[in-house]
């Protein structure tokens, strides 16, 4: 056959294809299917479709005549056409809020679900719009987002739930729309159906149900959902002798097993942030969206620090850490420690609390046997506040931080007043080390016939030293011939790669399903696609394995709940396990009980809009699901006794680390997690915080490690005009070796080098894995990460390579290179302590006031001109005190706005496009010893003396009536002199063409009320026009004003801490009038007379006399 | 009449008595030399390989404008905050080139300094190419520069109109009535000389092309008188011009509130920038030329000297403006200000504001000695020296401005691109195009103007 040939005549090329492979590949026996037409040749094919089609099956048993089976295919394909066409999933879904009377096209639908994506799942509202997902929100009706009941009768206090979610959530939008998503189920390389995959499953299985099951393994991540718990009870009860596993990277072994060896079983805790005054964080980031709950806490922690007319109480953060975090940034009293050094000082501060010796296991303190000052006034401090403090352990500190924290809570009185345990949330909460480690021998032993890996990617994120390695799974794949693996995963990823069988997994957001919020609540999971492409749910896996192999998830789902709810599993009225057990009832025990605790009058939580339970099971579901939660669905709240002997389970203490060697951090990734969201160009250009790195993990070093590493002094190559490179170190730890970018942070203890999980994909797809292999996004550190030092390893070596690194960072500030024109003196973020504020009043407003804005025009009044009424006038306030740094704003921001993702190359050009960014500030002059962090959301100020205005010479940024600085995209040129002239420099350039104009998911993606721009044009922040105008043709046609908090800025419903509140200036009972009266609110660069819209209130820092003055 | 016996033309040390041109030249002469260059001479391998390098370099820029415009302008070096970079650097710089010829014509003119005769059409010419490279930057740097029209104030259906506030805006204005001032100016001064190539060319299509251009000029006394009244007048429009376009250009930075920009020094300042930039200019291209074509007739040390002492002039008041700046960055005791002042000096960028200062300030004081002055190398260099240096002063008033600026969360640095750097040698390449051209087609030196400072034309009164 000649090569000219071969394109035109399809057959031919098969037959050659055919040809070749045979002669490479020889194979004894049994040869791989290549086509359904080989498989129909088979056996197995024959079973398949006698069971699959009894009453037709006679016909197959002709020999096959090739235009039957071609035209059999035509048909079914036709129809699996049609169905696709229709976006919306064929089971009744129930719309939520704002529903209108008729579909109104235009008009965008909410519906509730949850946000599964790891940990405890988020209660979320998704806008839809025509079908498609374009936004998703909190959702505030869920009981964990109620309000917050601190601080009472505050004016400012919004009524409202919070619609707050973390930037997973945001950002997983995208990964719904990715177009590198696994499309299609594969065999090896060929792509099948999913009923031959199911075929194939089911003759294992009737080869393994003989002997129960002995060869089946199920490898998952930590299961929440109950539906999933009960299918794989069933499959368990069916084949007893089949195995489940779980391994997840950034587990919760550490916590389970404190607990475990406190209160001798497994826990979930859950705090009262709202009610406490007093917090001691050990190594915990629950500021950080890593902490199931984290929304809650981080909404009540920070509504516990909002000094008002009547609250002039704050609370007090201390943190003793490994590495600098969000919550350390947060904290009154901050302590770097090295991690080694770290059980000392958790042992110390437990002893001071009055753990007596047996209980903090008899060894006393780091220093030589003596307590440090600090150590003394925080116990004292919290022993003060008895019943009103918590005590967090970190997920990364081992057990036995955790057992500390346990017993110094109990020793506080805290349980059951602001710390509270139920049930762990997991359905089999397993020591995820142990789980894996025997798989692993099982594999290696030849135990394992069929392994079913439900979602993760353990190739990539398995210990360095019990590693499911490819080479592992070939040998697993060698040992039998029909050894299968099979892999569901949204990403054909790097195991998907060494697995037999991939099957494409469903979004959630395409998905029926169930999980719970950190509290337990149940959220019934309602799919607002049909899927994209063919993602199954690991529900349908599981259920090839049971009796009903065909069953749908909705149907699983339903049926799940319909039994639990005939059982009286799931109550239909009354407390008892109500989610506002947790927050009601000992709200008022601690006031009966504990003086120290400011009175808090009875709560009035407004009920969620939840008519009573009805009776029947089907307006319940429709409730549940309208909702976006099952009522009264939380644990029931569990009375834990501390086991008097726990201490005697010691752990051994962590080695202490050699001279000249480093100790390391591991962390996973404040943006793409433990590696999952690597696909993810939201996340990956997200400016990480503190060290504002995009597209890239680093080693995370001081400036005097760095120095001793790499001889650069912190300014690094700022001097030379080379900002951007960094040097490469080489790390080396227990035989394993990575090469990393070095990052200097202030604040980062000195010998420890912090190192971000989750980078280094080589299978992530387009955006997480660069260009191939040798140019990935990022390096892997779980090449450093062994089964027995997840989080900590001591003794590490780094080595300078001489080489430089380019990194795309957003924020080169800390660079400073004279204290004299230091970030200070501009006046940029203003922090003081709370007691110097109740004393003398921060003077911000009276200094504007008196600075007064001289000006030869007069001042637009913002005034109706047809009524001579007050016009709105939109306006923004920021509580820098609130701010944690979370970065959802940016995010949320880019999803509401369509801002594209530009790339490392551009950001490295300093071309994000974010329309909101969160600056970093360190403050004090040594680079070692910040004394403290600032975050500082800074969107456009919508200026009244805007210095862009009057620049452009077409009338392209412009004055609207109501304030808005807007941006007329059309009319722009791009000069960019607005951007030179803007002193914020909050304006964006499209350089380039940035949109993907083409691919047709991300098109699917776009929200419709806002423009997609061009190459060649400037663009902003808007105030979120599009939903300000939407408000108003809304008041309009009910003919009123737009109400108070009627409009609210995706910055602003994202926000978890409330610290972004948007509303009409001109409304002096507005909340955002309310707060620019305070006397926090301060203009940024307010000299430079541009009459920013968009203020600040200052920061509050609440530190303890004692210390301080010590 | 004695004392009319020409001195004898003399090289070497001058003084202001030299004369302004070669006293051996007759009406006759001066006509045959200048205008043999462009009809007679046989055009030399140099001129050809001149051409032809210039030439490819002017591909170049064509080559760096079309991927501009079908990629967009993110192939250049520019940013957030350095939102401009090069390119306006560039179009400030060949604007201020631009600045020498109508000086020299309108401004030497109308204060009878007869000295200019010699230089003002090269000068002229300088001018307009240098003005024609300017204008092409504004355009080019616009995010949509398909759409740089609706700069221009004309009747639309979207009813919109330029805004007025916009220093842009005035640019727009400022630069197209400099180039169409300059433009005519240059005409109306070369119709004279267009009629005597008519009458002299050889062969039909250039008889017919300069006869074209002559505009049926016979050179009639009533052709003089209303010639000289028209050149007049448009000296006198266009010299207000010099001083309004480097000043409008200068508002691009003075209405900014960047710290750098925001200075009412700037107007003055950059006028004498200006004319510093654009006699180093004059001086490099006509020291080569005249060497290469002969020229040291028309073209004296006289000349030479003078424009030494205007570049002297200009260049210690554009040393004033840098000390000025320095010293309000101080005394304003405005944070940002100081700190501007600081990181110009100590910061990533500082080599190129000290290359500024050596460049600008240092090396024009050698012109204070009149042997340096009077030799021609040295002269040349300087001239090299202070036109790198303006570019050096607008890179370091636009980038380390815009670098770092208010907040220090936003600031960045900036790199130009390999497309910036073709772009910019391509305008260079376009620029000697167009001169090459002009030399080989026009007559570099005013042929009539040249007659009337012969002392032939003195007449007893």
């Amino acid at each position: 056959m000649s090569d000219s040939d071969r394109h035109i005549n399809f057959k031919l090329m098969r037959d050659h294809i055919l040809a070749l492979q045979d002669s490479e590949t020889p194979r004894s026996g049994k040869k791989y299917w290549r086509s359904l037409e080989e498989l129909a040749d088979t056996p197995l094919f024959r079973e398949f479709v006698e069971r699959e089609f009894p009453q037709q099956a006679e016909e197959w048993h002709d020999p096959i005549e090739r235009r039957t089976f071609i035209k059999l295919m035509g048909a079914s394909l036709a129809l699996a056409g049609l169905s696709g066409c229709v976006f919306q999933p064929p089971e009744k879904i129930v719309p939520n809020v704002k529903q209108p009377e008729e579909y109104v096209p235009g008009k965008a639908l909410f519906f509730a679900t949850a946000a599964p994506l790891f940990g405890a799942a988020t209660p979320v509202l998704v806008r839809s719009n025509e079908g498609r997902p374009t936004k998703i929100e909190g959702n505030p009706d869920h009981p964990n987002n109620r309000p917050t009941d601190f601080p009472p009768e505050d004016p400012i206090r919004d009524p409202r739930g919070s619609s707050a979610t973390d930037i997973f959530t945001q950002a997983s939008l995208l990964s719904l729309y990715d177009p590198d998503r696994s499309p299609t189920l594969t065999y090896r390389e060929d792509i099948h159906t999913w009923t031959s995959f199911v075929a194939e499953m089911r003759s294992i299985l009737d080869v393994q149900r003989p002997n129960g099951g002995k060869g089946i393994r199920f490898l998952t991540e930590s299961i929440i959902s109950p539906t999933f718990g009960a299918l794989m009870k069933e499959v368990q009860a069916a084949l007893p002798q089949a195995k489940w596993h779980q391994y997840e990277p950034a587990n919760r072994d550490n916590a389970l097993a404190g607990a475990t060896m406190v209160f001798g079983q497994p826990v979930n805790t859950t705090y009262r942030f709202d009610l406490a005054q007093r917090v001691l964080s050990l190594d915990c980031d629950f500021l950080a969206p890593t902490l199931p709950g984290y929304l809650r806490y981080s909404r009540d922690f920070m509504a516990r620090r909002r000094i008002t007319e009547t609250n002039k109480e704050m609370n007090r953060l201390y943190v003793v850490e490994t590495t600098p975090s969000n919550t350390g940034a947060m904290g009154d009293h901050t302590w770097e420690v090295k991690p080694s050094e770290f059980e000392g000082h958790a042992r110390m501060l437990a002893s001071l609390i009055g753990l007596n010796g047996t209980q903090v296991g008899g060894l006393g303190y780091p220093y030589g046997g003596t307590s440090t000052p600090w150590a003394e006034a925080v116990a004292k401090d919290l022993l003060d506040h008895k019943g009103a403090s918590i005590v967090l352990a970190g997920e990364n500190q081992p057990p036995f931080i955790h057992a500390l924290a346990y017993a110094m809570n109990e020793a506080l009185g805290n349980a059951g007043k602001t710390v509270f345990y139920t049930d762990p949330l997991e359905i089999n909460p397993v020591d995820h080390r142990k789980s894996l480690g025997d798989l692993i021998n099982d594999l290696n032993n030849g135990q394992v016939e069929l392994l079913l890996i439900l979602g993760g990617n353990p190739v990539h994120n398995t210990p360095a030293d019990l590693k499911l390695s490819p080479e592992l799974l070939q040998k697993f794949a060698s040992q039998k011939e029909s050894n299968r693996c099979v892999h569901l995963s949204e990403y054909r990823d790097e195991t998907s790669e060494w697995s037999h069988w991939h099957v494409p997994a469903a979004h959630y957001l395409e998905s029926w399903g169930d999980t719970r919020s950190y509290d337990g609540t149940v959220t019934i999971i309602q799919p607002l696609i049909q899927p994209l492409y063919e993602g199954k749910t690991a529900y349908e896996l599981l259920a090839i394995f049971t009796d009903q192999y065909d069953r749908k998830p909705y149907d699983m789902v339903k049926s799940f709940w319909q039994t639990q709810r005939n059982q009286g599993q799931v109550q239909a009225t009354g407390a008892g396990t109500a989610a506002g057990a947790g927050r009601q009832a000992p709200a008022a025990a601690a006031v009966s009980t504990q003086q120290t605790i400011q009175p808090t009058p009875a709560p009035a939580i407004p009920a969620p809009a939840t008519p009573a339970p009805a009776a029947d099971f089907e307006s319940w579901w429709r409730q549940s699901i309208h909702d976006g939660f099952v009522a009264n669905s939380a644990f029931q709240l569990k009375t834990v006794s501390l086991n008097s002997a726990w201490a005697n389970n010691q752990t051994p203490q962590a080695q202490q680390a050699g001279a000249g060697t480093f100790e390391l951090v591991f962390r996973t990734d404040p943006s793409i997690y433990d590696g999952r969201f690597a696909n993810n160009g939201w996340l990956q250009e997200l400016p990480k915080p503190l060290t504002k790195v995009t597209w890239d993990n680093v080693a995370v070093v001081s400036p005097n490690s760095a120095k001793q590493i790499a001889s650069i002094d912190n300014n690094g190559g700022a001097t030379k005009g080379r900002e951007h490179y960094v040097p490469l170190v080489e790390i080396t730890s227990q035989g394993h070796q990575v090469t990393a970018p070095l990052w200097i942070l202030p604040g980062q203890p000195d010998g420890v080098v912090t190192l971000h999980l989750g980078y280094g994909r080589r299978l992530a797809g387009n955006v997480g894995s660069g260009k191939g292999d040798s140019e990935l996004v990022g390096f892997d550190a779980y090449k450093l990460r062994t089964q027995n030092a997840p989080w900590f390893i001591t003794g590490a070596t780094v080595t300078n390579t001489g080489r430089d690194y380019p990194l795309a960072t957003t924020q080169l500030h800390f660079n400073l290179e004279d204290p004299k024109f230091a970030t200070e003196e501009r006046d940029i973020v203003r922090s003081q302590t709370l007691e110097e504020f109740l004393h003398a009043g921060s003077g911000e407003h009276a200094e504007e006031e008196k600075h007064g804005h001289p000006t030869l025009y007069p001042g637009y009044d913002y005034k109706d001109q047809a009524e001579n009424a007050p016009n709105y006038a939109w306006g923004m306030a920021i509580d820098l005190n609130n701010c944690i740094g979370c970065n959802a704003c940016t995010v949320a921001c880019q999803s509401e706005n369509n801002i594209p993702v530009v790339g490392k190359h551009e950001v490295v050009r300093s071309r994000e496009m974010h329309w909101i960014r969160v600056d970093t500030y360190f403050r004090g002059f040594d680079p070692n010893q910040p004394e403290g962090v600032n975050f500082m959301p800074v969107p456009c100020m919508h200026c009244e003396n805007a210095p862009c205005e009057p620049v452009c010479p077409v009338h392209a940024t412009v004055h609207s009536a109501e304030g808005l600085n807007d941006m007329v995209y059309n009319r722009c040129v791009g000069t960019k002199y607005c951007s030179n002239n803007c002193p914020y420099k909050v304006r964006r350039f499209n350089f380039f063409l940035y949109q993907n104009w083409d691919q047709p998911t991300y098109q699917l993606m776009r929200n419709p009320e806002v423009s997609i721009r061009s190459r060649g044009v400037m663009e902003k922040c808007t105030y979120c026009v599009q939903r300000i105008q939407n408000a108003k043709i809304q008041a309009e046609l009910e003919d009123r004003k737009v109400h108070d908090g009627e409009i609210i800025t995706a910055c602003q419903a994202v926000c978890p801490t409330e610290a972004i509140v948007f509303g009409d200036v001109n409304d002096p009972n507005s909340r955002v009038s309310k707060l620019k009266q305070s006397e926090r609110n301060y203009s940024l660069l307010g000299e430079l007379n541009t009459k920013p819209r968009t203020t600040y209130l200052s920061q509050l820092k609440n530190p303890n006399p004692q210390i301080t003055s010590a | 009449m004695q004392d009319e016996t020409p001195k004898p033309y003399t090289e070497g040390p001058m003084h202001s008595t030299s004369p302004v041109i070669d006293p051996g030249l007759t009406f006759a002469s001066v006509t045959d030399k200048i205008s043999s260059i462009v009809l007679k001479r046989k055009t030399s391998l140099a001129w050809f390989f001149g051409f032809a390098i210039s030439f490819a370099l002017f591909q170049l820029m064509l080559l760096a404008m079309t991927n501009l415009l079908f990629v967009g302008i993110g192939l250049w070096g520019v940013n957030v905050p350095v939102a401009w970079g090069i390119d306006i650097l560039n179009f400030v710089w060949w604007i201020g080139i631009g600045h020498a010829g109508t000086l020299i014509s309108a401004i030497l003119l109308l204060l009878r300094q007869r000295w200019r005769t010699s230089i003002n059409r090269f000068a002229e010419a300088m001018t307009l190419f240098a003005v024609a490279q300017a204008g092409m930057y504004p355009i080019f740097h616009l995010g949509r520069p398909w759409l740089m029209y609706w700069l221009f104030p004309y009747p639309n259906t979207m009813g919109i109109w330029p805004q007025f506030r916009s220093p842009l805006m005035w640019d727009v204005f400022a630069v197209s009535t400099y180039a169409t001032v300059s433009a005519m100016f240059w005409f109306v001064g070369l119709i004279p000389d267009f009629a005597t190539l008519r009458d002299r060319a050889r062969s039909k299509p250039f008889q017919i092309l300069y006869g074209m251009l002559a505009m049926g000029w016979r050179g009639s006394a009533r052709h003089w008188h209303r010639y000289e009244m028209a050149y007049l007048l448009l000296a006198g429009l266009a010299t207000p011009l010099v001083l309004s376009v480097h000043t409008i250009v200068s508002f691009d930075f003075a209405v900014g509130i960047i710290p750098g920009w925001h200075a009412t020094i700037f107007p003055p300042y950059f006028v004498a920038g200006a004319i510093y930039a654009g006699f180093a200019m004059v001086l490099l291209l006509t020291i080569p030329l005249r060497r290469f074509y002969g020229l040291e007739g028309f073209i004296t040390m006289r000349h030479m000297h003078n424009m030494g002492k205007v570049m002297l002039a200009t260049g210690l008041i554009v040393g004033y403006g840098y000390i000025m700046e320095a010293f309000f960055g101080w005394y304003s005791g405005n944070k940002y200000e100081r700190f501007m002042i600081w990181n110009r000096m100590h910061g990533p960028y500082s080599l190129y504001y000290w290359a500024l200062i050596l460049c600008n300030i240092i090396t024009p004081q050698f012109l204070w000695f009149k042997k340096l002055r009077s030799n021609l190398l040295a002269l040349w260099i300087i001239s090299f020296v202070v036109s790198i240096g303006m570019w050096l002063e607008r890179f370091v008033i636009v980038v380390t401005s815009l670098h770092r600026d208010f907040l220090p969360s936003s600031w960045g640095m900036y790199q130009p691109t390999q497309w910036d750097w073709a772009m910019f040698i391509g305008t260079i390449g376009f620029f000697f195009t167009l001169l090459f051209l002009f030399i080989r087609f026009l007559p570099m030196i005013s042929i009539f103007e040249m007659r009337t400072i012969l002392p032939e034309a003195e007449v007893e009164e």
